[in-house]
This record gives C-alpha cells, structure tokens and sequence, in this order.
C-alpha cells in the first residue's frame, strides 16, 4: 500500500480536492451530538469527533428507499435513477469502515443487491484516525484498524497526516492533488508507530470475543435474557445506530383509488414485536427477552458462522443510544463470569 | 473538470440480476380445495420466462400482489411439468386476502425459485417417506410428483398423509387416485370421515406407520405439517432407528427478500430462506428456536 504525507495546514485545500470526485459528507457537529452530513464549508469537519448519531451506513442503506414503481401495466419498475450520485464521506474511523466491508459483505454472496452495490461503487471514503473514548471497544472487536474498505486513510502525526492509499481511486486522488502532499520520511513512519503504541493504552473498555460463540451456546438459557428482558423496551435504538445492523423490511405505498405505488425497504430491527410475526398470528420471538437474546446471539454467534466474524465492530454506539443502559460489553462480560461472582 | 472515478469502481453492476425484481404473471385456474385454500395457478406473462422456470421441489417463490406485497409461497407443482406454477395457498394475512379477491387472468408478479430444496441428488437410490399433516402437504406435492415421475431414481416410495376429515385433506381427489398405483405405497388416513365413503384409512397419522415396513437405513423421511405432526411423527422416526440426517422438514418463516438479506426469517445461525427452508431433524434440534 503506498503511503503519503499531507500537511494539515493543507486541509482546505484537500477538501476541495475531493469535492472534485463527489459531493464531501463529513462528521460536523449539531446540538452537541456529530452527525455525517454535507460539509459546506471545510473548517465544519470536525476530525476530532467521537462517533456520529448513526454510522455512514445510512448512506449505503439508507433508512428508508424506494426499489421499484409498479402498476399493472408495467409491473415492478427499479428505481435506479438516483444510486448514481458520487459521494466522498470524509472522515470516517475504522471502526465504520469495518460496519461497511461487514455490510458490502451481506449484499453480496449468491444474491448480490445491485442497490447497494452500486451506491458502494460511487462512495469514495476517506478514513481518519481516532482517540478512544469510555465508550468504544473496537480494539476488543478487532476492528480498530482495517485493511480495506477506505480509498485513503489519514493517520494524525502531528502536524501532518500519514495517508495510507488503498485503491486506485485514492491514487488518483493524490495524483490529482500533486502540490498537497509530501514524502514520509523515516521520522514520519516512527511518529506513526510511536502514536498507534500509545493509543493501545487509552482504551478504557476491552471485550474478549475468541472463545464467545461457545460460551452464547453454553448460556443459552441463561437467566440473564430474561433479566435484559425486563430492562429493554424493544426502542430499537441500538439497531438503528448500529453499523452492522442491516434488517429491513418491505413496505409497499399505494396511491389512493390505484394498485400502483412504491415498493419501499426500510430499516426494522429485530427488537420489535412483529420482526418473527407470520400471519395467522405466529410469533417465532414472542418475548422480549428472546428478542433481546436474538441480537446478541445473532452479532456475537450467528455473524461469526456465516461470515467468519462478529456483527459488531466496537464503535459503542448502542451503549450510548440505550435508553435503558443495556451495555453490550457488560453483558457478555456477565455472561462469561461465573454464576456467583457476576460482576461488570 | 470532474476527474471520474477510477475505472475499477465504473464496472456495471448487475442489474440484469436484481434478486428483488418480481415478474408479472398471470393467475390461469383457481381451483378451490377447501375453504380459505385454493390451488392457484400462475403463468408468467413473459414466455420465455415461463418455458425457462426451473424449481426443485422443495423451493418457494416471493409472490406480489399488486399494491398489498410480498409473501414466500412454497411452489406445489412438479418441476417435470414446466410452463406454470401451481401454488397453494391458505387466506390467512394481508396479502393473501388481496389474493382472494382476484379472479382467473388477474395479474400477480412472482421471483424465484428461492431457497435449497430438497437434497434430491443425494436421496436418489434411497426409499423415500414423505408425511405429511393438514397443510404440509402444499410444499411435499412438488417431491411426490418428482419422485413419480422419475419413479426409477427410487426405491420404495410411501406417502403418508393425514387430515382431520376427507374435506380437510389438500390434493384430496389427486392422492385418492393413486391409491391403485403399485409402484407407490400411499397411505391416506383421516382422523373421522363424516362422509362415509372414505376409500383410505380412518385413523391418526403416526397409525400409518403399522401399514407400512420401513427400513431406516435406506429410507429419506420428508416432513411436514403443523407442531403436532412434528411431535408424534419425529419420535416414531426415531424410535424406528432414523439417522438425524435422514430426516427432512420443510420449515416457515417471516420472509421479505428470500435471499439472505432482509434478516427476518434468520434462525440461530441459518436464514430459512437460503440455508432452508429444507433442514434435516439435526438442524431442527441444533439451531435455537427452530422448532
């Protein structure tokens, strides 16, 4: 992978270079919170942010998006014509670039979903480093670096970025912005090493996930379900603002007086009442807490079988969005003591 | 100037292929088998794609009507006979409700075939066992008339089908006419025949099993019908020596998209629709809330 340096003194002038390959999204802050959003100006990034409200994902997959028109003439029409705009999402942690190649992964395979797929070819991502807070546990997830998934990656070494280039379309980013960027040196590559040795220190909540598929098996009937049962309100929160989270539904709108409309997906979570419900009235997840036990078992047990690991990258976001308090880490942390000595 | 993207990224996506793009079919029969379960029979409008589905028995299909949605409907025809779909379907939800209300050469949409199907290739040489409960029978048609009709790809074959009553039983006058095949053991039993000209048995399901010598070494079972069939007829096939492995239930989910997707109809570590809805007793046990 080639590696370059950019001067932050030189960001202006790198945010109007990628506005060159797509409309730039970046974290800016709004009411306290980072959201993803159009950057309009340069200086509203803000590249020292914690987590955004929701992940990037809502730009792959979004919310709610119309897949085809019918009516009886034409049938099912795809609605294709707006999946081509070119984004560049600026500023994006690892841990998020870990939810996206985990969701570019799902909607792929046998079936690969062409609405996704090509939104994912025309977003460019420009990834930058980040400093762990009380609530992130990437490094326990393993997704506190990635390898691929970013077009650039900018690592902060002071004055300047290192920038990883990952594909061919980061490249030409740096060829188009020849002026921007310097050589690494030595010194540079020694900064680098130096700051990612010292971030390993900072984390402050730590999950160990190798031996997890075996101990959700073995605690399958563990009394703690229940309790979490009791405590979640089935909101869905921690799925909306999950990277990973990737439940939709299929809603057809109908013109009134007609039987034509949309076919619309929108995102569902497993949380809710009617995730499992069949008509007729056959709910295969009736209770609360085997809903709850449904997405953590998915995540950490069912993911981890069909795509070799968790559906979970550590970003703590459902920690922060729980109305409740429901901690993730807390509770497999439960779940793997003993009986008698469960602590947090 | 607007550098393009690089050339990796501008490969077309395939469109061709979108897994969620329903087809627009016709409904050619309705034939009602009892109340609130009708036999539908479906033609795409498009010959080519009607001649070219091709199904293993076993699959579903994602069938639309127009401006009420989507459900999964396990295909009843045998794949041998191409060019329509026969899918039976009981009015139970939404959905089916608005199918109720068209009539012959109305039009629906359909995708597929989705899901694995049974293991037709491994099963070949083997006898086979199907039974079948109330309304399991929909999606093990599509098995007995494969089997039929490549009789010689298998052993023994028995049928074992139960209803409450004559008028309950799916396929009732299609099933009592192969009674007098020789190649076919089928074992019709009703649980008490109103109408008192029942040419089958008049007995419980798992009472079928006195009629019939099976050897589980050489035998597939296929299974399905509501919990209670499940219940008395997997003891028996375990009593009798079955391997896990050998026996084969065709199992229901919430579906939305039918191709791994849409997360509703996962189970433990499998989707119903991809990894299903054909899983053998051994998956049924292993997988957490799957039966």
């Amino acid at each position: 992978m080639k590696t370059t340096k950019l001067p932050k003194a030189e960001l202006e002038r790198f945010v109007s270079l990628l506005s060159r390959f797509g409309e730039v999204h970046a974290p800016v802050e709004r009411n306290g919170d980072f959201v993803f959003e159009r950057l309009t100006h340069w200086a509203d990034a803000r590249l020292d942010y914690t987590r955004t409200i929701l992940p990037p994902k809502k730009y792959l997959l979004p919310p709610q998006e119309t897949l085809f028109r019918f009516d009886a003439q034409n049938g099912y029409q795809p609605a294709a014509a707006r999946l081509g705009q070119r984004l560049v999402l600026f500023g994006v942690h690892a841990c998020d670039v870990y939810g996206l190649n985990l969701l570019e992964e799902v909607f792929d395979g046998k079936y690969p979903d062409p609405y996704f797929q090509t939104r994912r070819k025309n977003v460019a991502i420009v990834g930058v480093d980040c400093v762990p807070d009380e609530h992130c546990f990437c490094r326990g997830m393993r997704a506190d670096f990635v390898d691929h998934g970013f077009d650039l990656f900018l690592y902060d070494i002071g004055e300047d970025y290192l920038v990883l280039v990952s594909t061919a379309l980061g490249d030409d980013i740096v060829l188009a912005g020849q002026g921007l960027f310097r050589e690494v040196t030595p010194a540079d590559t020694d900064e680098y090493k130096r700051r990612s040795s010292a971030k390993r220190e900072t984390f402050q909540l730590d999950v160990e996930i190798r031996d997890l598929p075996e101990i959700f098996e073995m605690e399958y009937k563990s009394d703690i379900w229940e309790e979490l049962g009791e405590r979640c309100l089935s909101c869905g929160a921690c799925c909306m603002v999950c990277p990973t989270c990737y439940c939709y539904e299929l809603v057809d709108g109908v013109e009134l007086g007609s039987c034509a409309g949309e076919r619309m997906r929108c995102w569902d979570t497993c949380v809710f009442h009617t995730h499992a419900l069949v008509a007729g009235g056959e709910n295969f997840r009736e209770n609360r807490a085997d809903r709850i036990k449904f997405r953590f078992y998915h995540k950490q047990r069912g993911f981890v079988v069909q795509y070799g690991r968790p559906a979970c990258v550590g970003c703590g976001r459902c920690i922060v969005a729980c109305p409740v308090g429901i901690n993730m880490v807390e509770e497999i942390e439960r779940l793997r003591g003993a009986r008698d000595t469960a602590t947090c | 100037m607007t550098p393009l993207l690089a050339e990796s990224r501008l490969e077309p996506v395939g469109w061709a292929e979108n897994p969620f793009q329903p087809y627009l079919a016709r409904i050619v029969r309705i034939e009602r088998m009892m109340a609130d379960n009708h036999l539908f029979t479906i033609r795409f409008l498009d010959t080519a794609r009607a001649e070219g589905f091709r199904h293993k028995p076993g699959q579903f299909v994602m069938l639309s009507v127009l401006g009420a949605g989507e459900i999964p409907i396990s295909i009843s025809s045998p794949p041998s006979r191409n060019g329509v779909l026969e899918l039976c379907i009981r009015r139970v939800g939404r959905v089916t409700s608005a199918l109720y209300r068209l009539r012959t050469n109305d039009v629906v949409a359909i995708r597929g075939p989705y899901g694995n199907g049974f293991p037709v290739e491994a099963m070949a040489g083997s006898d086979l066992l199907i039974v079948a409960g109330g309304l399991g029978m929909a999606p093990l048609r599509s098995l007995l008339w494969y089997a039929l009709d490549r009789r010689e790809r298998f052993r023994e074959i028995t049928l074992m089908y139960g209803a409450k009553t004559p008028d309950g039983m799916l396929f009732r006058d299609e099933l009592v006419s192969l009674l007098d095949r020789d190649d076919l053991r089928c074992l019709l039993a009703v649980d008490a025949d109103p109408t008192r000209n029942w040419r089958g048995h008049v007995c419980r399901l798992p009472d079928l099993f006195a009629h019939a010598k099976i050897d589980p070494q050489t035998t597939y079972a296929a299974v399905c019908g509501p919990p209670v069939v499940y219940k008395f007829v997997l003891d028996r096939l375990l009593q009798l020596g079955f391997s896990k492995d050998r026996i084969l239930m065709s199992l229901e989910r919430r579906m939305m998209c039918g191709v791994g997707k849409c997360g509703h109809c996962s189970v433990g570590y499998k989707y119903t629709c991809i990894h299903g809805p054909i899983f053998t007793y051994w998956d049924a046990i292993n997988l957490p809330e799957m039966i």
